[in-house]
């Protein structure tokens, strides 16, 4: 039997804390329920920490400027006092529902997640790796192929290969310079964009013989008997050299991909949940699509309108999972804010 | 050009100021263009297969964006930094897979 992770009983279950799956915690703390948040980045905060962490935003109400990476921040302080639950770094695969009309999640780390709403979050879906075409890839991934460095320890003494040229490929090429027995850097071309002083520690390190250089580099193609043993590279100079190497890293950014959404029996049309606009719920019973993942007449993806969307889904949810409670609402004035 | 390998010629006036990623996501095209246009996330990346003369070379930013992309060359670009021009009649591209 796989091993599990966690098993977590909670009122609402978020899937996706970019923004909006912050702000409906928020909302859903206002009204005493109680949220997990899963995601599949290791880090909160959707698009604006992966994408844009540092570009302004300039149409958030009362900020006439605020960063990406600082508005996420801001609302995980506003979401503090519920003290929400996260599942970090795990993508939810399956939704199954019970006899009493709960949900149970399953994640790809096999965590389970027990909840009686579902409020989907999940914006342009996970965001993945950006797989190059090598043959053999694939095959090779958990055995010696890794698309991101979890436990750098896992590489000590070991031979590693690494491919790419943005700052994350610097950065895990001059980390496992010292860790790593051999650690070669592949990059299609020859000069790196990535931060000047990295760009040159990269540099000084090959000079210097501590690891290897490929530039204008590619590699093809993998082979091993049931792990990686060797790349065949492509350079100008030799159409296909091999070289040993017990990890390959290709470290290329990540992707968005709808994922395993598709398959949990909603609607979806191009890629969006189609929801009622009164509530945003969605064609299954206690599952509700609000941000970007929705769609309905006049949608805008926007964070602010994805806010709106978290209000009025949680307020339904409320009624949903308490039917026989009047749902007395006031302003968080007159409420104040009253936490678990 | 499509998958398959056929190609579509793709009809657009010069003078509407858009980019060619706009004009594709508007014609339906598998292009997802997630940044808007801002060169910030390579998912509306092109191979030019040919005219790539024609086009103006690629920015900084632009190019930091083809680095984080596993199967760009020299001739992949951003489908959102490219204008469309009276110069760009004529070009034959094709949507980067893995863009
Ligand atoms: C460059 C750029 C600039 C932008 N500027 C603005 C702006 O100025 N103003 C504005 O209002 N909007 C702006 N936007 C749009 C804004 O970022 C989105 O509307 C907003 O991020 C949507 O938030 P969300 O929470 O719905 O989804 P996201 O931010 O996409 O977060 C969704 C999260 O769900 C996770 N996820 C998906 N599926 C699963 C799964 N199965 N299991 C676990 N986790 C999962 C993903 O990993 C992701 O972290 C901009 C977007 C971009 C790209
Ligand atoms: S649309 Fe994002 S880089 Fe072009």
């Amino acid at each position: 039997m796989e091993e599990q992770r966690e098993n977590i009983e909670t009122d609402i279950c978020v899937v996706g804390a970019g923004p909006v799956g912050l702000f409906a915690v928020f909302e859903a703390g206002l009204l005493k329920m109680r949220c997990q948040l899963i995601d599949a980045l290791p880090q909160v905060g959707g698009q604006l920490s992966e994408i844009y962490p540092h570009k302004p935003i300039y149409d958030i109400p009362g900020y006439p400027q605020i960063l990406g990476q600082e508005l996420v921040d801001r609302l995980m302080e506003q979401i503090a006092p519920f003290r929400p639950g996260f599942t970090l770094g795990e993508r939810v695969e399956t939704i199954n529902r019970n006899d009493d009309g709960s949900l149970t999640l399953m994640t790809n780390e096999h965590s389970t997640i027990n909840c009686k709403v579902l409020v989907i979050a999940g914006g342009l879906g996970c965001f993945e790796p950006r797989k190059p075409a090598i043959d053999g890839l694939t095959e090779f991934e958990g055995k010696g192929v890794a698309y991101l460095v979890r436990n750098p320890e896992v590489f000590r003494d070991r031979n590693v290969v690494l491919a790419g040229g943005g700052d994350s490929a610097l950065d895990w090429t001059i980390f496992l310079a010292d860790i790593a027995a051999k650690v070669t850097l592949v990059h299609r071309g020859d000069t790196f964009r990535g931060a000047p002083d990295s760009a040159e520690k990269v540099f000084a390190l090959a000079k210097g013989g501590k690891i290897d250089l490929l530039l204008q580099a590619h590699v093809s193609a993998l082979h091993g008997d049931g792990r990686l043993q060797e790349l065949s590279i492509l350079t100008p100079q030799s159409p296909v050299a091999r070289i040993a190497a017990d990890h390959f890293i290709p470290l290329f950014g990540l992707t968005p991909k709808l994922g395993p959404i598709a398959e949990w029996g909603l609607a979806i049309t191009q890629s969006a949940i189609p929801v009622k606009p009164e509530d945003y719920s969605t064609n299954l019973d206690a599952v509700y699509a609000i941000g970007d993942i929705n769609t309905y007449p006049g949608k805008l993806k926007l964070i602010l309108c994805g806010f709106h969307e978290a209000a009025l889904a949680m307020q339904s949810a409320f009624k949903y999972i308490y039917p026989a409670e009047k749902l007395n609402f006031k302003y968080t004035t007159v409420y104040g804010i009253n936490t678990f | 050009m499509n998958a398959d390998g056929s190609q579509e010629p793709l009809e657009v006036p010069v003078n509407i100021n858009l980019s060619l990623m706009e004009v594709l996501r508007a014609g339906g095209y598998p292009i997802a263009g997630t940044c808007g246009g801002i060169a910030l996330c390579a998912t509306c990346a092109v191979d030019i297969l040919s005219g790539n003369e024609q086009l103006s070379p690629a920015g900084d930013q632009e190019l930091d964006m083809l680095d984080l992309l596993p199967q760009s060359t020299s001739a992949t670009r951003l489908g959102c930094q490219l204008r469309l021009r009276p110069e760009m009649d004529g070009m034959v591209f094709r949507i980067t897979p893995a863009g």
